[in-house]
């Protein structure tokens, strides 16, 4: 579904992939995403220091380009399987921050009528499955996914993002065998943020590129850059071209890093202050808005304008969840079963 | 950290975590085969703290650092303990132990039977449960029954800092696979820990409180809301005794029943779901034994509700027994006619 621009020159062009496929008005609307992710994940932080919001989140501060880009051929009917890390995910296929922000403060009006919280947010609507407290475990579902649009013949491609440390779960290597013997139409993305919570991929992966498994299960695999937005759109949007076409599934590993800790009680005790600061000078978001003004796409004063919408947005959204309805207790076995409560 | 006591300088008061802890490390210190295996125990110290230091103590090669592999994990641990060593495997969430069930109840519960008793399993799996941080329904189980159906295992719920580091004690001294559910709620209460090595035995109930007019049998995080009704509940001179099972898989049947054939009346609480759960397993057992020519009223059963832990604060609790409930509980069976 990538809109081509009209004027492309491809000979002399050596501008990059995504300002040379997509319309400014989708590189726009791109951008305002990623702005609008970053707002929200600080939205969120805030609210759980205010006690608004309880249990416990993770934030993917540092991997917009990642959420967005991979998500940027995806239509409608398209869906995507996300993860425990998942908000991102959640706003690229097209969330509403609202009805986000008021699943986590435990309201009836939020995606999971208050009942799922930060780690199970969803939007069947815009095609997103969920995340996932289970690491994991939303890559069979992916597969179940793409074979639903392989049997009823729909167009439909399923999106499975998981981390790097997920892809040590027996779970990921029966998916990815499953989704290439059937020839399903699935792209399996892998947020490598260097860490599942303490442990270095290079500690738990015998691999030294997540993207040498799909090697075992002849289908492409291709690692880059995560942060720039224009490489994980190229790679991924390849991949969904290839799985629109008929052609199976593909692996794409985004290599980013999470600003923040794992969770809200992790200690960082297992890596430097520098390491950190090293990956936020490589902000995915100020790389995009900088190339898109470079390449005349966007001026400095629309960029900040984009920005201060996102703001906008997320209060907008808090003050929405705040003023929400909390669920009846009395309704606590509803939706166990369909039908009655 | 906090500091181990060498010498025996009495009891101190430690943290259901640290005492945890020590009792780890004096198992590693006294038998080089003890390892500890798991995700994030290391350096990280767990997700819940329990491992802590350990890894600066006996190093990564005693403190491993498992992949996010859970299957695979608990089944190194049960070849291990097939072999030779003694691995404690900590879950991060016992609700992950759902994706190693196979090695937990196919290959380490049944290798001594299918292998006529020549095959011997000492592994100990470690398992954070139950509900009250917010976690939701995948972080938050009570599954302690699962596990406590499968012949072969042992399953221990201790509900104090002492019990839970005399009873870790006894698994590792224990021949056969245990299962030691650790309720999250309990990590950081505290209480009198002995120093040094013992053990507090694995099918030993404990009577925790006296009574003569009711009996609640509660483990766990109930223990402590059974403990807490049961005060309210003298005020008004009700009586209750208080019995800690501690062990569900061997039950302490004759504390459990001498205790009923006493008071007449029971009422057993767990956070697992009420259906198919522990309750009706002590309920049937009270029912099936002499005890049940004492009742003087019908058993009542608390169980957590027939749905997942909702994300939502007052659902959450609404979805398991409190102290309310227990109290209200008990004065509904004190008020039947006898
Ligand atoms: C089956 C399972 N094991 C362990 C966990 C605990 N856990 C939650 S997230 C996480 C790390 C996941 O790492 P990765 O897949 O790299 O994702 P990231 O957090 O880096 O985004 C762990 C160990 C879990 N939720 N599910
Ligand atoms: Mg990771």
């Amino acid at each position: 579904m990538s809109q081509m621009s009209p004027d492309i020159t491809p000979a002399a062009d050596n501008r990059p992939h995504a300002i040379r496929a997509y319309a400014p008005e989708v590189l726009r609307d791109a951008l305002r995403k990623m702005h609008l992710i970053r707002r929200f994940e600080e939205g969120a932080e805030d609210s759980y220091m205010r006690g608004l919001i309880h249990g416990t989140m993770h934030l993917s501060i540092g991997q917009e380009a990642s959420a967005v880009a991979s998500c940027l051929d995806l239509g409608p009917s398209d869906k995507i399987t996300s993860t425990h890390r998942g908000h991102g995910h959640c706003i690229a296929k097209g969330a509403d921050v609202g009805r986000m922000f008021a699943e986590f403060f435990g309201k009836e009006t939020g995606y999971c009528r208050g009942r799922g919280g930060s780690m199970h947010i969803a939007d069947i609507a815009t095609g997103n499955l969920g995340a996932n407290g289970i690491v994991g475990g939303g890559l069979p579902i992916a597969v179940g996914a793409a074979l639903t649009a392989k049997r009823l013949g729909r167009p439909d491609v399923t999106v499975c993002f998981f981390g790097d440390g997920a892809n040590n779960e027996g779970a990921f290597h029966e998916a990815l065998n499953m989704a290439a013997i059937w020839r399903l139409p699935v792209v399996f993305v892998c947020e490598n943020n260097q860490y599942g919570m303490s442990t270095s991929v290079a500690r738990s992966t015998a691999v030294p590129r997540i993207s040498d498994r799909a090697a075992a299960y002849s289908m492409p695999g291709v690692t880059v850059d995560g942060n720039d937005f224009s490489a994980v759109a190229e790679a991924v949007g390849t991949a969904v071209a290839r799985a629109r076409a008929g052609e199976g599934p593909s692996l794409v590993e985004n290599l980013t890093y999470r600003w923040r800790g794992h969770s809200k009680s992790d200690r960082n005790r297992y890596r430097t202050k520098d390491e950190i600061e090293g990956w936020m000078a490589r902000d995915p978001i100020a790389r995009f808005e900088r190339e898109l003004i470079a390449h005349g796409i966007l001026t400095e004063a629309e960029a900040e304008g984009i920005a201060a919408q996102a703001v906008a947005e997320v209060e907008a959204g808090i003050a929405f969840a705040k003023d929400s309805p909390a669920p009846d207790v009395t309704d606590v076995t509803r939706y166990v079963y369909a039908g009655a409560a | 950290m906090n500091a181990v006591a060498e010498v025996d300088a009495g009891s101190r008061v430690l943290s259901y975590a640290e005492a945890i802890r020590e009792a780890m490390a004096l198992a590693m210190e006294a038998d080089p085969t003890v390892i500890l295996m798991g995700e994030d125990i290391g350096v990280y110290g767990g997700a819940f703290q329990v491992t802590g230091d350990l890894i600066d103590r006996f190093g990564p090669d005693r403190v491993m650092d498992t992949p996010i592999s859970e299957l695979g994990g608990a089944g190194v641990a049960v070849g291990a303990a097939l072999t030779g060593l003694k691995p404690i495997f900590e879950f991060q969430f016992s609700d992950f132990a759902t994706l190693a069930m196979e090695q937990i109840v196919n290959q380490a519960a049944k290798l001594r039977y299918m292998l006529g008793g020549e095959a011997s399993v000492p592994v100990v799996f470690r398992m954070p449960a139950g509900s009250g941080t917010g976690a939701a329904a995948q972080h938050s189980q009570s599954l302690e029954a699962w596990f406590a159906h499968v012949p072969g295992l042992k399953v221990i719920q201790p509900s104090t800092p002492a019990d839970a580091k005399g009873m870790l004690l006894a698994a590792l001294a224990d021949p056969d696979p245990v299962l030691m559910f650790e309720h999250k709620l309990l990590y950081k209460m505290r209480g009198e820990v002995p120093p040094g090595h013992y053990t507090v035995p694995i099918g030993k109930a404990e009577v925790v409180r006296t009574g003569r007019d009711i009996t609640i049998v509660a483990g766990a995080i109930m223990r402590h809301r059974a403990v807490e009704a049961a005060e309210r509940l003298a005020a008004d001179g009700i009586e209750v005794e208080v019995i800690d099972p501690r062990s569900l898989r061997p039950l302490d049947r004759d504390t459990i029943l001498g205790s009923v054939r006493k008071t007449g009346r029971l009422v057993v609480v767990h956070e697992g779901v009420k259906s198919f759960g522990v309750g009706a397993e002590i309920s049937a057992m009270v029912a099936e034994s002499d005890a049940f020519d004492f009742l003087d009223a019908p058993i009542v059963r608390l169980g957590g509700a027939e749905a997942p832990i909702p994300y939502n604060p007052d659902l959450e609790r609404a979805a398991v027994p409190q102290t309310d409930g227990i109290e209200a509980a008990v004065r509904a069976v004190m008020a039947r006619a006898v």
